[in-house]
């Protein structure tokens, strides 16, 4: 009746996993990625913003592996240097629309009462058109966020937050989901009988049992931040114009698509090479995860 | 050979004597033979009227249809254009004491719908622009005139409240042109908005009359067939398309050739070169008064000062320091930033009034040589010192660091970036900050981010003058012109700098009616505002507009309308 011990079942769940052969790839290139970002900074110490006036439009060569933009900067720099930011905020937004949609989804599911409200919040979030209401919290709260944490990190702030409180509905409505289905099965049940408090029922029985959602929510969120920080700053509205990140890099480049077509592939690969390993790894978890999709997949052969 | 019909020697003659007396092969053929003209102004025109617009898209939109009396050549001379003659003091079109001037009409001229264009016209036109409660966005033009009497039919006589130095102000130039007073005679004052039928298709004497106007969007013309000059325009219709951005629009004509003219095409140097190589059409350029600038802002834009922010009650801390001001100018390296941004396009330049040459200042060359070295001095001086070691400067515990700001667009944001980097060398912290240009200089008062609010330290963007006469432009730059919450943020002396002495010197010029001493003051108004470095010009920047290959005819004009001579637009067959 109690699901089986930790251990085994992460096992279980790790060999499923792996036989997902686009779950491990598209991991492993995440991954990549990742440590590209983190640790490329580190060891091609070259700083993305120092302009180099002579060395203009330069193609690729040992000092420039993928040559300089219209102002002599390294591109590979800027491409690692955006990266971090990208992927910090892809990560970061993830996390409070994670944390946000879950709480939502959890109390709507758990506490009765608060089902409805919640779920009509939800709905009105839902219905707000995304890019206008980013714009306007641009500009209403860049200037203030600005003076208290300096420009960078406000705008790292703001944009976080605003791609997180504005990407947690789904997550909240799968939780909720699921919350409501496990609710009802009869180890719960045995578990009131044994007189378990509330909160000890949620974080013992409700969360362990949810986590198959919210992981694959979670992973479609990084990808939908990167994707919506990108298309942020495309517009001019994301961070600083000197600040480099994988959609300013493709915004810049547009105009020198024809004759400096490297500048635009490099930032655009890596946005589609992010979001498609993040979608494919959360494609292999939620299968993995997945009980129904497991009885009726080809796995059960 | 049976198909041959003369023999080869006799052929060649034939031809021969074809070519030379016969009908010219290319150009000036007739009214509407060559077609369609295909232009495209990437900012669309939303109405016909300049007089209820201030938008240059709209005036050159009107151009090909309403015309002024005299208008500037591309050389910047004013020639006649609807007047028989250009009136001076000595053909006696303007009297002694410089309070009249009159105009004549030429001989026979005629309105799209087959009406004469009589004196009555033009005195309307006056009454039209300077009736109460008509908004009209040229009242400039026709400010200080008292009347504008009708001698005969096709004579007028502008009479000004005071002496007029230069008088070339009502019906000179794309913004001021003669409106029908048979079509506008019921769009008076309030109303004027209101007509707008013919706010949309104004009967003109151009060499097109409006056929199609869809606002924001296209506007279609016909040749009019009562042009003053029987086998002009060569083209039977004009299309103007708007919209888009200035890539795409120079890709039109220059690679794909879907359009025969784009204009007003800031882009870099190399992003156009590249485009003009596949040899479908060619770039013109021109250079005008538009100088791209850093304006310094003389009052503090603390967000903690709240309504009091960005106004004359808060000097700016740090910018009001003359020596601060210089340091900043002397970091720039003006020709570095000409060859990235606009190539042959631009021009490095240290005046604020460039051209016409009588009034740029000569006395400000030093600006064209960076000093690195000289500015972190000059700082030093100022008691701005690197103490914490951390490159950059401090004075009294507050750090150098401003924020600088401009429009979306790729050209500036590449000059931010290496001005940022100028600046960070001798000490100067910058935060950069673009806003988009259509909010940047949208002049609502209800946004933070207008260039007028000039919520920044420092900002750029680009100022020019209309015609040839810089008074009015110089007068920008006075106290009272300041942006405030007084006057709703409207006012063209955007960094909030004040000098009485200048002030003075202005009303002086108001009062100079021989030239040379106009120019004199002119340079000296100039060199006072450059040489306290309240505005760093950086860029004298040229015109440039896409042409096709097989138009002739274009004469890139940046005195007037860029369409002001479309009437001898023509295909060249090539």
């Amino acid at each position: 009746m109690t699901e089986p011990a930790a251990p085994g079942r992460n096992r279980a769940l790790l060999r499923r996993f792996t036989r997902h052969r686009g779950a491990v790839a598209g991991a492993a290139v995440f991954l990549a990625i990742v440590a590209a970002v983190w640790l490329g900074p580190f060891l091609w110490r070259v700083d993305p913003a120092a302009i180099d006036i002579l060395a203009r439009n330069r193609g690729p060569a040992p000092a420039h592996p993928l040559g300089t933009d219209q102002l002599g900067r390294d591109m590979l720099a800027r491409l690692l240097a955006g990266g971090r930011i990208s992927v910090a905020v892809g990560l970061a937004a993830m996390a409070l629309s994670l944390g946000l949609g879950g709480l939502v989804g959890l109390l709507a599911g758990w506490v009765r009462w608060l089902d409805g409200g919640l779920m009509r919040l939800t709905d009105l979030f839902l219905s707000l058109p995304l890019l206008p209401l980013l714009l306007v919290m641009v500009m209403l709260f860049r200037e203030s966020l600005a003076a208290a944490f300096g420009p960078q990190t406000g705008i790292f702030l703001l944009i976080v937050f605003a791609i997180g409180i504005t990407s947690w509905m789904p997550t909240a409505r799968l939780v909720r989901a699921a919350v409501l289905e496990i609710r009802e099965r009869d180890f719960i049940l045995a578990a009131h009988a044994a007189g378990t408090a509330h909160v000890a029922m949620v974080t013992r029985h409700i969360l362990p049992n949810v986590m198959s959602p919210v992981l694959v929510s979670a992973t479609l969120g990084i990808a939908n931040a990167i994707v919506t920080e990108s298309a942020l700053s495309f517009l001019g509205l994301g961070f600083p114009p000197d600040f480099p990140t994988w959609g300013r890099l493709l915004s810049d480049a547009t105009v020198y698509l024809q004759t400096h077509p490297g500048r635009v592939i490099w930032p655009g690969a890596a946005i589609s090479l992010t979001v498609l390993a993040i979608n494919y790894t959360g494609d292999g978890l939620r299968d993995a995860l997945d009980t129904r999709h497991r009885m009726t997949g080809p796995s059960r052969i | 050979m049976p198909a041959r019909a003369c023999p080869q020697s006799l052929c060649a003659v034939l031809l021969f004597l074809a070519l030379a007396g016969g009908v010219p092969l290319t150009a000036q053929a007739g009214r509407g033979e060559d077609g369609i003209l295909r232009i495209l102004y990437w900012q669309a025109p939303s109405i016909l009227n300049p007089y209820l617009s201030g938008g240059t898209k709209d005036i050159e939109a009107a151009s090909l249809v309403l015309e002024p009396l005299a208008r500037f050549d591309e050389t910047g001379r004013i020639v006649p254009w609807l007047a028989e003659t250009v009136p001076t003091q000595e053909n006696g079109g303007i009297n002694a004491d410089r309070t009249r001037i009159t105009w004549r009409l030429r001989d026979g001229l005629k309105w799209s719908d087959g009406s004469p264009v009589t004196a009555e016209d033009i005195r309307f036109t006056w009454r039209y622009c300077t009736a109460e409660g008509g908004g009209c966005a040229q009242a400039e033009k026709f400010a200080g005139v008292a009347d504008v009497s009708v001698v005969d039919p096709r004579t007028v006589t502008v009479i000004f409240d005071a002496p007029r130095p230069y008088p070339y102000g009502p019906f000179v130039g794309a913004a001021a042109p003669i409106l029908q007073k048979a079509q506008f005679t019921g769009c008076l004052g309030p109303r004027a908005p209101g007509c707008t039928e013919a706010n949309f298709a104004p009967v003109g004497t151009g060499p097109f009359t409006v056929a199609e106007f869809r606002p924001n969007d296209v506007v279609r013309y016909l040749a009019n067939p009562h042009y003053r000059e029987p086998a002009k325009p060569a083209f039977g219709e004009a299309v103007l398309k708007g919209g888009g951005g200035a890539a795409a629009a120079a890709r039109a004509v220059l690679e794909t050739g879907e359009f025969d003219y784009a204009w007003n095409l800031q882009l870099a140097p190399d992003v156009l070169g590249a485009m003009a190589a596949s040899g479908r059409g060619r770039l013109v350029s021109a250079f005008g008064t538009m100088v791209e600038r850093i304006v310094i802002n003389f009052t503090d834009p603390d967000p903690a000062l709240g309504d009091a922010r960005s106004t004359r009650a808060h000097p700016h801390p740090v910018l009001s320091d003359r020596r601060v001001r210089r340091a900043l100018s002397m970091a720039i390296d003006r020709a570095i930033l000409t060859e990235i941004g606009y190539g042959r396009a631009g021009r490095v330049t240290c005046n604020l009034v460039p051209a016409p040459e009588i009034y740029a200042s000569d006395s400000n060359r030093a600006c064209r040589e960076q000093d690195l070295a000289g500015a972190a001095a000059l700082l030093e001086k100022a008691g701005w010192t690197d103490s914490d070691g951390d490159g950059t400067r401090e004075r009294n515990g507050r750090e150098l660091r401003l924020t600088f700001q401009t429009s979306t667009n790729a050209v500036r944001q590449d000059f931010q970036a290496v001005i940022k980097q100028w600046w960070r060398t001798i000490g100067v912290e910058t935060d950069l900050r673009n806003i988009d240009a259509s909010v940047f200089f949208g002049s609502d008062p209800g946004s933070p981010d207008t260039f007028q609010k000039f919520f920044a330290d420092v900002q750029m963007f680009a100022g020019t003058f209309d015609g040839t006469d810089p008074q009015a432009y110089l007068a920008n730059w006075t106290c009272d012109e300041a942006p405030q919450p007084g006057n709703q943020w409207q006012g063209s002396n955007i960094g909030r700098w004040c000098d009485p002495e200048y002030d003075a010197l202005v009303a002086e010029m108001a009062g100079t009616a021989r030239i040379e001493e106009r120019a004199a003051l002119a340079r000296r108004l100039n060199d006072m505002i450059v040489q306290d470095h309240a505005v760093l010009p950086l860029v004298d920047r040229g015109r440039v507009s896409a042409v096709a290959a097989d138009l002739g005819g274009v004469r890139l004009n940046t005195w007037d309308s860029e369409l002001w001579n479309i009437a001898d637009w023509h295909r060249t067959g090539e």
